[in-house]
């Protein structure tokens, strides 16, 4: 595996007219945790979806695992997919079916297994996650950390070389939160993967970040390791970091000033 | 103007997604137990509407058309007349718009949910075809089933028909059964009716599993694609049966 999983070049993209990347540049590293962080609105989860391939960039390239994820076609796309874990923001756990099914879903669409084996790799993987007992709920029935558990166990099934984490953390109680962080850390650890941590939850993503690249407004405004990202003094970073409500991102929505909104008529 | 070019977009749109969809097809009958699955989901649990409304639409159809009948002394074509507007007309159309209502809507609002709740993005990732897993076998349980609850729709407004005509309104039973099986041509009527329903059934399905996929994915966007859905399909149902109709009979 090279040193540089995925290779993001001059990455533009535009939606709804409102430009979202501006010439993004990132190298992520194999084997580490890379924490992608930035305000909300800034494309964080738009930009896993580029490197997925379910958005296409108006400019630009990226490359997973030496392949120009754009340039590929569908098979090939698909093929790449199931060396790409991702765990979504709401779980994105198909709702008809139960635990067990959920996480044996992708190993029956995608291997030749008998039953018997998809059973046991189910539960290891359910195990690994603290959920084994679980197998037989229905996901209406799990709280938000344990779906999040559940599809990080189905993420995991096809024994990915990475993993996407979206918004992990968002809406945690603070046990579920711990449980997330430190499987989180383990699994990557563990399996040796590649991880990619898209989050805006300070604290818990610094703990256990490796790398961190920041965005804001399409461009990345600092990278490095968690440590220089701790110690710089730029105020975008600082502003972020120690949670400011002003600053080089201002607290107001750009716009008329107040004097001049209250002395207006209204229409 | 720009509402004209939304539309023809959203035609554009929806003619691709009907292709892929077909494309998809073959690949079901491999794996024929997620039609099945949605056959049940689908056609069998619109089964009840469908048999309520047929038995009250015979029976009303038979009342009215008795009414008239006696006026000229013809009352014992009373069973021709109810067959042939069951058959022709009502039951391929009044089995559409009830299954745009049940299931169309259903559907709809279940594609929305799971793209609102970015379980179709979900199995993208997973290397999985949504189109080929979620979309296909949901359109072709509405393909299938539609032309089944039209002829059940029909069959039981016959009996509806039956029950009013002969029991309650003392019309020849014998009358009533001879006259429908001397009359009512397989091809002509019985074959037609059969072709408008597979019509019907490929509208509405399109159209419900379309509207699903091509939602925005908010709470909003899920209701207004489920309105439209309901809609959309009911105009096209009766115009397409227009045009079935002219083309057919004329």
């Amino acid at each position: 595996m090279p040193d540089t999983l995925i290779q993001i070049r001059d990455l533009h993209f535009t939606r709804a007219h409102k430009k979202i990347f501006a010439g993004v540049n990132m190298d992520i590293k194999a084997g580490r945790i890379t924490a992608v962080m930035g305000p909300s609105g800034t494309g964080k989860t738009t930009l896993l979806k580029l490197i997925g391939g379910q958005l296409k960039p108006d400019q630009g390239e990226i490359q997973v695992d030496g392949q120009n994820v754009h340039q590929l076609k569908r098979a090939d796309l698909y093929k790449l997919r199931k060396k790409m874990g991702m765990l979504f923001q709401s779980g994105a756990l198909l709702t008809d079916l139960n635990v067990f099914d959920n996480i044996a879903y992708p190993l029956r669409e995608h291997t030749n297994l008998s039953e018997s084996m998809i059973r046991s790799m189910v539960l290891i993987k359910l195990q690994a996650v603290g959920l084994s007992t679980a197998h037989k709920l229905m996901p209406a029935e799990l709280s938000g950390g344990m779906a999040r558990r559940v599809a990080l166990a189905r993420a995991l099934a096809l024994d990915p070389m990475m993993i996407m984490y979206d918004e992990p953390f968002t809406g945690q109680d603070p046990i579920s939160l711990g449980v997330l962080v430190k499987l989180i850390q383990d699994t990557n650890h563990a399996l040796k993967l590649t991880s990619i941590l898209v989050s805006h939850d300070v604290e818990e993503t610094l703990s256990i970040a490796d790398e961190v690249i920041i965005l804001s407004e399409g461009k990345v405004i600092a990278e490095g390791s968690r440590d220089e990202i701790l110690q710089s003094q730029s105020e975008w970073v600082r502003q972020f970091v120690d949670g400011k409500a002003d600053g080089p991102v201002p607290f107001h929505y750009p716009g008329d000033s107040i004097e001049k909104q209250l002395m207006q008529a209204p229409k | 103007m720009k509402a004209l070019i939304n539309m023809l977009t959203r035609l554009g749109r929806g003619s691709l997604f009907l292709i892929k969809i077909l494309a998809g097809i073959p690949q079901l009958f491999l794996r024929f137990n997620l039609v099945i699955r949605q056959v049940y989901s689908v056609g069998v649990q619109t089964l009840l509407i469908i048999l309520v409304a047929g038995l009250f639409v015979g029976m009303v159809l038979a009342l009215q058309l008795h009414y008239t009948l006696t006026t000229f002394g013809a009352e014992d074509t009373l069973g021709l007349l109810v067959d042939l507007s069951l058959v022709r007309e009502l039951g391929p159309v009044v089995a559409a718009l009830l299954f745009a209502g049940r299931a169309g809507s259903a559907l709809t609002a279940e594609i929305g949910l799971m793209k609102a709740t970015e379980q179709l993005s979900g199995l993208e990732m997973m290397a999985v075809d949504p189109i080929e897993r979620i979309i296909a076998p949901r359109f072709l349980a509405g393909f299938l089933s539609l032309p089944l609850l039209a002829a059940i729709f029909s069959a039981v407004g016959i009996l509806g028909g039956y029950m009013v005509g002969v029991d309650l309104l003392g019309v020849d039973s014998g009358a009533f059964w001879s006259q429908i099986q001397a009359k009512v041509d397989f091809y002509d009527d019985v074959l037609n009716g059969v072709i408008k329903s597979i019509v019907f059934g490929f509208i509405v399905s399109w159209i419900a599993v379309f509207e699903g996929y091509d939602c925005v994915p908010t709470s909003e966007g899920v209701a207004s694609a489920t309105t439209r859905t309901v809609v959309h399909s009911s105009l096209a149902v009766l115009g397409m049966d227009f045009v079935l109709t002219a083309i057919m009979f004329n």
